[in-house]
């Protein structure tokens, strides 16, 4: 009988440890990876030659379909590109609330991170308790901008809408007794900032019940420590970004070294881990969460005390409220002009990036001058991070690509775009 | 433009002289344009030498400049298709010509600089060759690897010395490269299932392309000064 090596594997698309459609070509030796192959693409939208082919403001909500777990902060790098290029001011308030929804948002993509990753190799209980609080950012998305995923709220020059001062609340229902529907809406009866800020003032004990979970368990301590490790050089020569970065111990965000909006105005600190290993980028992580949560209460204070616009009132850009176009011809053109034409951007470049949950996300306009983008490139941090796959799970045990794709943080409506 | 950044390209212009062009632009960032032949040698020493220090390569894009600057919008006759009535296609299929426009194909460069904090763009158009050709930079940043393999893929840019190019995005056995500006925005080919056949079936697509908005240039004579500052200066 012939004496087989080496033997090829192919794991995905249709996996649950794949985090949607990944496909992996793995060469092993018995159960020791070799070399692992991505095949990718299986989601590719053509994203970019689709906003190629609308307005400006017409891709905003393609933006939200990248990344599908952190929506806004897609948006933002985007909205921000459009704003460079224009020259447009955003109002104060409008950069605050964004800032706080980014964070927001950054909680709600590492508890969706957590929830996975731990389910992925064993910790089934982390799913439900990520997702618990899941709910109720996303009900928080859901009073902004009345969708809970997709809520296309940033605009060039600001937001859609200001705050809401009310929650929305839960009905009554043959399924739901008096009592149960009293404690759900108990949370809900003051505006959204009221909500956020009770969200945030339990959010660290929540993060506390994660860590008693993980961090110092025997098990996820021996699927995790050593496993993927990158060094600080080998993790910038490959392009990685955000949390990958950060966990191979260079100290590296945007929100602290090219400030966006008004991250130069409130106070957090970046964690930074050792080793390079999926432990570590755990660690990372979890810490950002606190730090989220403690930029998301300095927000809240801020807008507390500080009424005011939202959106720039440029109206060649920005549409003119109802109330104005009643009476005022000028505000109906504009509203006309932006609806069906939409804004032209005057000719040139610009790249904007943010500091996304995942890592850089950038976006390249190339604008000819027209009511279209020339060309949108959408720099995504994860297809980096992906393309260092085989590196990083080069002679470790099968089991282990599991643990790596998972600390990579993986969601392929950004990869595959 | 911040002083750092002039400080930087004082220094460029200083290191690289007349390999490096400059491109003016509007919103504070650097960009500066080469020769294809100059591309290893300048990115070897951005990134190697410390006054520069660019370690890290955010993105690879590559650009196809065909419709650059024209719009839809031309014609005084309209049709009865709708929504695209006044807005005249022409299909411009160039992928078999010899040769094309040499200002046709570009590759954009992101750098990034983590220890001095700098970012700039290099632009660097492939020429008239077809295919168009340039060369890789994957042994010089590590993460080129898949960026490239990406424009090769959208827009059939080759890499010479990349370890592997394959297309990555499109589907097994794709034919032509969709981001170019003369591929239809609904491709060529639909996909579905045929019960006689038992098999996933390939037809030509049926669906006529439809134009919401026609894509139009306005003179805007906000913009015009700041253009013609940064030209000035």
């Amino acid at each position: 009988m012939a004496e087989i090596q080496s033997y090829t594997m192919n794991f995905g698309p249709q996996h649950p440890a794949a985090h949607g459609v990944l496909r992996l070509v793995l060469e092993i030796e018995g159960e020791t990876i070799q070399k692992a192959d991505p095949h990718v693409g299986l989601l590719h939208r053509a994203t970019e030659k689709l906003a190629e082919s609308k307005p400006f403001n017409q891709s905003i909500g393609y933006m939200d379909r990248l990344d599908y777990v952190s929506m806004m902060c897609n948006e933002h790098a985007y909205v921000m590109a459009i704003e460079k290029l224009l020259g447009v001011q955003v109002p104060e308030r409008a950069q605050y609330i964004r800032v706080m929804f980014d964070e927001i948002t950054r909680i709600l993509n590492h508890l969706m991170w957590l929830g996975a990753h731990g389910l992925d190799i064993g910790a089934m209980t982390m799913f439900l308790y990520c997702f618990r609080e899941r709910e109720d950012l996303m009900d928080s998305y859901e009073a902004v901008s009345g969708t809970r995923m997709h809520a296309t709220y940033y605009r060039p020059g600001g937001v859609y809408r200001d705050l809401p001062d009310a929650m929305p609340k839960y009905q009554e229902s043959k399924f739901r007794s008096k009592k149960e529907l009293d404690r759900m809406n108990s949370i809900r009866e003051g505006s959204l900032l009221d909500f956020i800020d009770a969200f945030c003032d339990r959010f660290p004990g929540c993060v506390d019940e994660y860590e008693t979970l993980l961090t110092d368990n025997r098990i996820w301590k021996q699927r995790t420590v050593n496993i993927g490790v990158v060094s600080p050089d080998r993790a910038m020569q490959l392009g990685f970004s955000g949390p990958m970065l950060r966990g191979s111990g260079v100290e590296w965000d945007l929100r602290k070294k090219q400030p966006y909006d008004v991250y130069d105005r409130v106070d957090f600190d970046i964690p930074v881990g050792v080793n390079g290993d999926c432990y570590d980028r755990y660690l990372v992580r979890v810490e950002e969460m606190r730090q989220s949560n403690r930029i998301i209460k300095q927000c809240i204070a801020w807008l507390r005390e500080n009424p005011g616009p939202v959106i720039a009132d440029d109206h060649k850009v920005t549409p003119p409220t109802r109330v104005e176009m009643k009476d005022d011809m000028e505000s109906l053109i504009h509203h006309f002009k932006l609806f069906t034409e939409g804004y032209c951007v005057p000719e040139g470049e610009a790249y904007a990036a943010v500091e996304h949950p995942k890592g850089e996300f950038g976006i390249y306009i190339l604008s000819d001058g027209a009511n279209k983008p020339y060309r949108l490139k959408i720099r995504a941090p994860g297809f980096a991070h992906l393309s260092a796959m085989s590196e990083m799970v080069e002679g470790h045990m099968l089991a282990d690509v599991v643990a790596v794709i998972g600390t990579q943080d993986i969601v392929f409506g950004e990869v595959d775009r | 433009m911040s002083e750092r950044y002039d400080t930087l390209a004082a220094r460029i212009h200083e290191r690289f002289g007349e390999q490096m062009h400059r491109v003016p632009s509007t919103c504070g960032e650097l960009t500066y344009e080469l020769d294809k032949d100059d591309l290893i040698e300048v990115a070897t020493a951005l990134r190697n030498e410390g006054a520069f220090g660019f370690e890290m390569l955010m993105d690879v894009c590559g650009v196809d400049y065909l419709n650059y600057g024209s719009d839809e919008w031309t014609t005084n006759a309209a049709t009865d298709t709708g929504f695209s009535r006044g807005v005249e296609r022409q299909p411009v299929i160039l992928d078999e010509a010899d040769e094309f426009e040499p200002n046709r194909f570009a590759v954009v460069y992101h750098l990034l600089s983590l220890q001095h904090n700098f970012r700039m763009r290099l632009r660097v158009f492939t020429g008239t060759s077809n295919p168009p050709i340039i060369k890789s930079v994957v042994d010089i940043w590590n993460g080129a690897n898949w960026f490239e393999r990406e424009a090769f893929d959208l827009f059939g840019i080759l890499f010479e010395g990349h370890p592997d190019l394959r297309r990555i995005l499109t589907d097994y056995g794709f034919i032509g490269h969709p981001f170019r500006k003369d591929f239809p925005l609904m491709g060529n080919v639909e996909v579905s299932y045929d019960a006689d056949e038992g098999r996933v079936v390939y037809k030509p697509v049926s669906i006529e392309p439809r134009t919401l908005v026609p894509r139009v240039i306005r003179d805007d004579n906000r913009y015009e000064a700041d253009l013609k500052d940064v030209n000035d200066g």
